[in-house]
């Protein structure tokens, strides 16, 4: 029998699967010694499950001795207003184009975001793909065409192919203004954390597609957890639970692949030789909502200064650190200690069209997708997002 | 952000980029970060415009088929379960 292209979308997201699924983690949860009071917790690092775990609704179709806890994985989210206002001030300058992924386009720098500056008059614009830079910049010889790249493994192969052809095809006016963030430094970060309590990861389904599975082996030894790669389909979800409860009923810590349809321990070679000819570590990166994290983010080589927006408008740029609002509690959501009803701005001041923390910022932070998923998620007993 | 789109590859144009549908969406992406070759008729994996790796189809279709078994044996328990269920009803009305 052979697949159509329709099979690799509703066959995981078949309802009587996850039916099924769901009854045999009910079954394997009954093995473990986690109780409603002091359940399994389950990290899903990537803002993708958080999306799917909360538009299908599963943390009500889970046994109570399990709780997720929604983890940094939303690149966008985590990024520091401070560096928002760069792309807002490289923006305002004379005679520049500035570019990115849509995603970026309505987050809150200190002041102003991209749209609202784009309102004002500014040239920003959002692009389906970052090739487009090339093109851009080609077609308009007498602009500085500057591109702010945002993303986690999954996106930066992309920005390196296009900084490959923007050398070939030696452009003087494309620049790169590199945000580019890493998985594994992030969740050492988190699970350092004297507070924190995670069990399990489920590990990203496309970061791991480039960087491969074996990113994640330092981590499952170091913390003693299984750690399982998840596609980003509910199917995929409930078995990656299933597979984490038989690990911990077994008393493992390994990693998995659930989603070996795409993923490989090795990954894709090609894109990350392609990283790490143009893109480097740098020693180290702050989240929005984490802090400084070291080697948490790339940036362009030394050889590539000419190219690197940061060091060409570094007068422009300014690196002092802006923290959210002191009453948002984004930090302890991402590291588990807290849910978005725990924040008394949650819905209150603090909503998808004025996010005061990160988690609201994009629909794969955790308070945004709890707001937008409300009904879903919140039992008829919890308060109604609008405080009422 | 990280969202991939499964495609099918139709065509495979000049400058190493091909032609995909991606459920009736018709697009053109970029194959450069490709380290595998890639034929038409190919699933792959779309992100921002370029394909990032094929998918797999002899490991989906044996996701499909597990899936499948885990139905039939719940199909199988509930029935188990229902019928036990008349039979001590029966006794009980008996």
């Amino acid at each position: 029998m052979n697949l159509s292209l329709k099979d690799f979308y509703q066959g995981f997201r078949d309802p009587q699967t996850i039916k099924a699924l769901a009854l045999q983690i009910e079954q394997a949860a009954q093995q473990l010694d986690a109780t409603p009071e002091t359940p399994l917790k389950i990290m899903e690092v990537c803002g993708g499950h958080t999306h799917t775990i909360m538009k299908y609704g599963l943390g009500q179709i889970l046994p109570n001795n399990i709780e997720f806890i929604h983890g940094p994985g939303c690149p966008v989210c985590i990024m520091p207003k401070e560096r928002i206002d760069h792309a807002i001030v490289l923006a305002k300058m004379d005679n520049t184009i500035l570019l990115t992924l849509g995603d970026m386009i309505r987050v809150p720098g200190s002041k102003s975001s991209l749209a609202k500056t784009r309102a004002a008059g500014a040239d920003i614009r959002a692009l389906y793909t970052p090739l487009d830079a090339i093109k851009i910049a080609q077609e308009n010889p007498d602009k500085q065409v500057i591109f702010f790249a945002i993303g986690f493994e999954t996106t930066t192969p992309m920005t390196a192919a296009v900084i490959k052809q923007a050398i070939a095809l030696k452009l003087n006016n494309l620049f790169f203004h590199i945000n580019h963030v890493l998985v594994p430094p992030a969740v050492v970060a988190i699970m350092q954390d004297d507070r924190c309590q995670i069990d399990a990861l489920i590990g990203p389904s496309h970061v791991s597609v480039v960087s491969g599975a074996k990113i994640y082996l330092p981590l499952a030894e170091q913390f003693q957890v299984p750690i399982v790669v998840s596609g980003f389909e509910p199917v995929d979800v409930m078995q990656s639970i299933l597979k984490i409860i038989q690990q911990v009923v077994a008393k493992k810590h390994q990693v998995e692949i659930q989603y070996s349809r795409a993923v490989s321990l090795e990954g894709n070679i090609t894109a990350q030789q392609l990283i790490a000819t143009y893109l480097e570590p740098r020693s180290h990166f702050r989240w929005r909502g984490l802090g400084d994290i070291p080697l948490s983010g790339l940036g362009l080589k030394a050889a590539y200064t000419a190219l690197d927006a940061e060091k060409v408008f570094a007068d422009q740029l300014s690196n002092e650190p802006i923290d959210d609002h002191k009453l948002c509690i984004c930090g302890d959501i991402l590291r588990g200690l807290a849910k978005p009803k725990d924040c008394k701005v949650f819905g209150r001041g603090c909503d998808p069209t004025r996010p005061l923390g990160s988690c609201m910022v994009s629909s794969e932070g955790a308070c945004h997708a709890y707001y937008k998923y409300a009904e879903v998620a919140l039992p008829s007993s919890s308060q109604s997002v609008d405080g009422s | 952000m990280c969202l991939s789109i499964p495609s099918i590859i139709t065509q495979i144009d000049v400058d190493n980029i091909a032609t995909v549908d991606s459920m009736g969406v018709r697009r053109q992406v970029s194959l450069d970060l490709m380290d595998q070759a890639v034929t038409i008729g190919d699933y792959v994996l779309i992100h921002v415009g370029f394909a990032m790796t094929k998918l797999d189809e002899a490991d989906a279709l044996a996701s499909l088929e597990l899936y499948q078994q885990i139905i039939d044996e719940m199909d199988a328990e509930l029935a188990e379960a229902s019928s036990a269920e008349s039979t001590l009803e029966n006794e009980q009305g008996g």
